[in-house]
């Protein structure tokens, strides 16, 4: 039975696109606090405003994130979400599931929560929206005891890892982004769970330019699958794309017009490396960005190189405080290797935080630190001998930060000694 | 067994992280994984992708609310077991998906998605938009300056049909952040949509006191409006405080992030700005932000009509205008922005010319531009 009149809620019942409020409705049957989340979100939706108390510090024993404390500002008005926690879940890599996993969580959260969840938070973890402090012990125990799972981060620490799907369903990953995922949030558990940062810290990893989780908009440390050697062709399945065989940019539009090889994949390669002569596609691979448009277009003719491993960019994040940033490159190629456990990766990410914890100041992302001493300084941290990949242009300023070492005789100098040749 | 109260600690376990990854993958998968030779989307929504075993994988990707009930969880398993063998993954763009190994599996997928009403639309594939991600908004959060899965309710039942047709120039990422915190990373879309406030926040000094510490609080404002203040609190007390220098304040709410005494949403004062233009990929052209096309349209719930309209009108306007595989941002670029600007029909004002920091950058210092009826 519905607690509260919802006339505004009501209104996103109908439509095409799949309704929260219908679904929240049918939750309410067996998980009566969902009316008073219908309750409190019609009061919203007639104030225009949000009614949740700022912050609320709760937790569990021996970690500093994983869950963020929410109180209503109402709650008389609407008991069931008088306390309204969220607790992060550390999401399998690639957010594969079994039912079986999916039906055990259900339940749990049946059992101490609201019954309702984003699938998934924005970083990565599934979230589980809604419960009370007195819950979050004992949830905690059978989630570790029963469901083999573990909380995400939140808070100044290292966020839940987050890839894309890699290897396991796409042609393009030039490295199994899933595995190393797993690995490192492994290997940083207590990184992610006990907060010991400036701020925030985010680990992105993508398989290939394309970038279908958005790691260079929005990881401190992104990682970009690449590669150095040739773009394999299979000239015969280019003749495909261009004799209409095959529907260009793996079928993307229902109704597309005809290849055209010159205006859709030449033209618009920018740097325009690539050319037919005859029957056959050449690509100047030396010209070559590896930017994925060819490769996008014609998925069956053309495919990354097999000399495969990452870019490394750091320091993106999104306009909270300063503007938005995204991220820089700083290591052009690195091999991601599983059978020494990913170590030149890691060596990278621990030269990072070891500088950044004793530099960067109280909420200050790494972007923001980079910005504060400047790009020669984070590089002379990391050790990497600067080259021009690490700028777009060159400086159009002159005015370069000489050191002391650097000039003949040094910064020391007499000024009486100066006076006795240039007079006053 | 289980947890008891009385020895919080007895038997604890922590720092186990996620299960493998592995376990969760279906057969095809498990079978391929590396071997991919490419893939084709068949129709919207089903794609197919070839192993060089010879294997196929067909995906079918469902949109989903991202705010989803266990009812809701438990009838996608539902779905899982009778087509998948009990497998199903998610998107990081909060669709669903379902694979199977053999396209005879694709067509009973397909029809038993289709019976169970609007719940689980196919498509979010190639030239289309894509399912928006999207942050909290009132279901949760403490900062917004609108709602979350209300607006992203009400756009996408009115571009549906985008989402489940591939008729766009190339595809077309829709996000929302429900304040500048951007915990949706809203900022590389290529239509984005914001929550933003107008009012500078209001100090609560009968609670400055026990809530904040002051110098946070200052140190918070980017711009130096937050300064130490004596004031006067409800019992008559002077209390040290803060005050705001309004004339300052860009409304960026870091403020009440710190110290939350100083509240800064209002009704009439927050709404919606949208952005547009950003991609995160690399193909053709760089990885760009999105820029702030319209700086401010009401929260009207339920359904938030000016902000449906606004970007329905640039969506048809890009569709009718732009080149096949140019993203909204490559199209703006090449027509211009004072095209942009022209053919949408989106007022320039001045709020429309960045005046933060790194602004100059985004000045005209060429006399290379397009005279349009801007041009009185």
């Amino acid at each position: 039975m519905p607690k509260h009149d919802t006339p505004l809620m009501d209104e996103l019942e109908s439509g095409p696109w799949p309704s929260f409020v219908t679904d929240l409705k049918r939750q309410a049957e067996t998980k009566p606090e969902c009316w008073d989340i219908l309750g409190q979100m019609e009061l919203s939706f007639k104030d225009r405003i949000t009614h949740w108390k700022h912050g609320g510090i709760v937790g569990v024993f021996g970690y500093g994130g994983g869950i963020v404390g929410r109180y209503s500002d109402s709650p008389k008005q609407f008991p069931g979400v008088a306390h309204f926690h969220t607790v992060r879940i550390n999401q399998p890599s690639s957010k594969f599931y079994s039912t079986a996993k999916l039906r055990a969580i259900c339940d749990l959260w049946e059992k101490y929560g609201s019954g309702m969840t984003n699938m998934h938070g924005s970083t990565g973890d599934m979230i589980l929206l809604g419960t009370r402090t007195e819950n979050l012990e004992p949830l905690f125990y059978d989630l570790t005891h029963d469901l083999n799972q573990d909380l995400g981060g939140s808070g100044s620490n290292l966020r839940t890892p987050a890839c894309c799907l890699g290897t396991a369903r796409c042609e393009w990953a030039c490295y199994d982004t899933a595995s190393i995922c797993h690995h490192l949030t492994m290997h940083y558990q207590d990184e992610i769970h006990r907060p010991a940062f400036p701020y925030k810290f985010k680990f992105k990893f993508s398989g290939c330019p394309n970038d279908c989780v958005a790691s260079i908009a929005r990881s401190d440390f992104s990682v970009i699958g690449t590669w150095k050697d040739d773009i394999r062709i299979d000239q015969a399945a280019v003749q495909g794309y261009i004799k209409g065989e095959y529907k260009p940019n793996g079928g993307a539009r229902t109704e597309s017009k005809a290849f055209d090889m010159e205006a859709d994949v030449l033209a618009l390669c920018p740097t325009k490396c690539m050319r037919m002569k005859g029957d056959e596609l050449q690509i100047d691979n030396s010209n070559c960005t590896r930017c994925m448009h060819c490769i996008n277009m014609m998925p069956r003719a053309l495919r990354p190189g097999k000399q495969q491993g990452a870019t490394i960019l750091c320091g993106a994040k999104a306009p909270i405080l300063y503007g938005a940033q995204l991220a820089t490159m700083i290591i052009p190629f690195i091999e991601i290797n599983p059978d020494n456990e990913y170590e030149e990766v890691i060596e990278v990410i621990e030269t990072i935080w070891d500088w950044w914890m004793e530099n960067g100041k109280n909420r200050e992302r790494l972007g923001e630190t980079m910005q504060r001493v400047g790009l020669p300084t984070f590089l002379k941290v990391m050790d990497v001998t600067p080259i021009p990949q690490h700028i777009k242009i060159p400086r159009e300023n002159p005015y370069v930060f000489w050191s002391d070492e650097e000039v003949p005789g040094g910064f020391e100098r007499d000024i009486r000694e100066f006076r006795k040749r240039h007079a006053q | 067994m289980g947890y008891d109260p009385a020895n919080p600690m007895a038997d604890r376990i922590t720092d186990i992280g996620p299960p493998h990854f592995e376990q969760f993958y279906p057969q095809v998968i498990k079978e391929n994984k590396g071997k991919w030779l490419y893939h084709e989307i068949l129709q919207p929504g089903v794609l197919v992708h070839v192993s060089e075993t010879g294997a196929e994988c067909y995906t079918v990707r469902v949109g989903s609310a991202r705010l989803i009930s266990i009812e809701q969880i438990r009838e996608l398993c539902d779905i899982a077991d009778a087509h998948c063998d009990g497998c199903l993954r998610f998107t990081t763009r909060n669709n669903v998906e379902f694979m199977v190994d053999s396209k005879d599996k694709v067509q009973p997928l397909l029809d038993d998605l289709a019976s169970r009403g609007n719940k689980f639309p196919v498509g979010g594939t190639g030239a289309c938009v894509s399912n928006c991600v999207h942050t909290q908004g009132w279901i949760h959060c403490h900062t917004p300056a609108t709602d979350a899965s209300g607006v992203v309710k009400a756009v996408m039942d009115e571009i549906f049909d985008h989402f489940v047709n591939m008729d766009l120039p190339a595809k077309v990422k829709l996000a929302l952040a429900c304040c500048l915190n951007m915990c949706g990373a809203v900022h590389c879309s290529d239509i984005a949509i914001l929550g933003v406030h107008r009012k500078p926040p209001m100090i609560d000094h009968d609670a400055i006191t026990g809530l904040c510490e002051l110098p946070l609080a200052i140190a918070s404002c980017p711009l130096g409006a937050v300064k130490p203040a004596k004031a006067t609190n409800a019992k008559g007390e002077e209390v040290k405080s803060v005050t705001v220098n309004n004339d300052r304040c860009m409304f960026c709410g870091n403020c009440y992030t710190m110290c939350p005494a100083m509240p800064l949403a209002d009704p009439d004062g927050d709404g919606i700005a949208i952005l547009v233009g950003g991609k995160v990929s690399n193909a053709k052209s760089n990885p760009t932000f999105s820029k702030m096309v319209i700086p401010f349209l009401p929260n009207t719930p339920p359904r938030w009509p000016e902000t449906v309209e606004a970007i329905k009108n640039i969506l048809e306007v890009y569709a009718k205008d732009a080149n096949q595989y140019e993203r909204i941002g490559e199209w703006a670029e090449r027509i211009g922005w004072e095209m942009f600007f022209e053919t949408t029909g989106i007022p320039f004002t001045m709020k429309s010319i960045d005046d933060y920091r790194l602004a100059y950058d985004t000045w005209r210092t060429t006399t290379n531009f397009k005279f349009t009826s801007h041009c009185k």
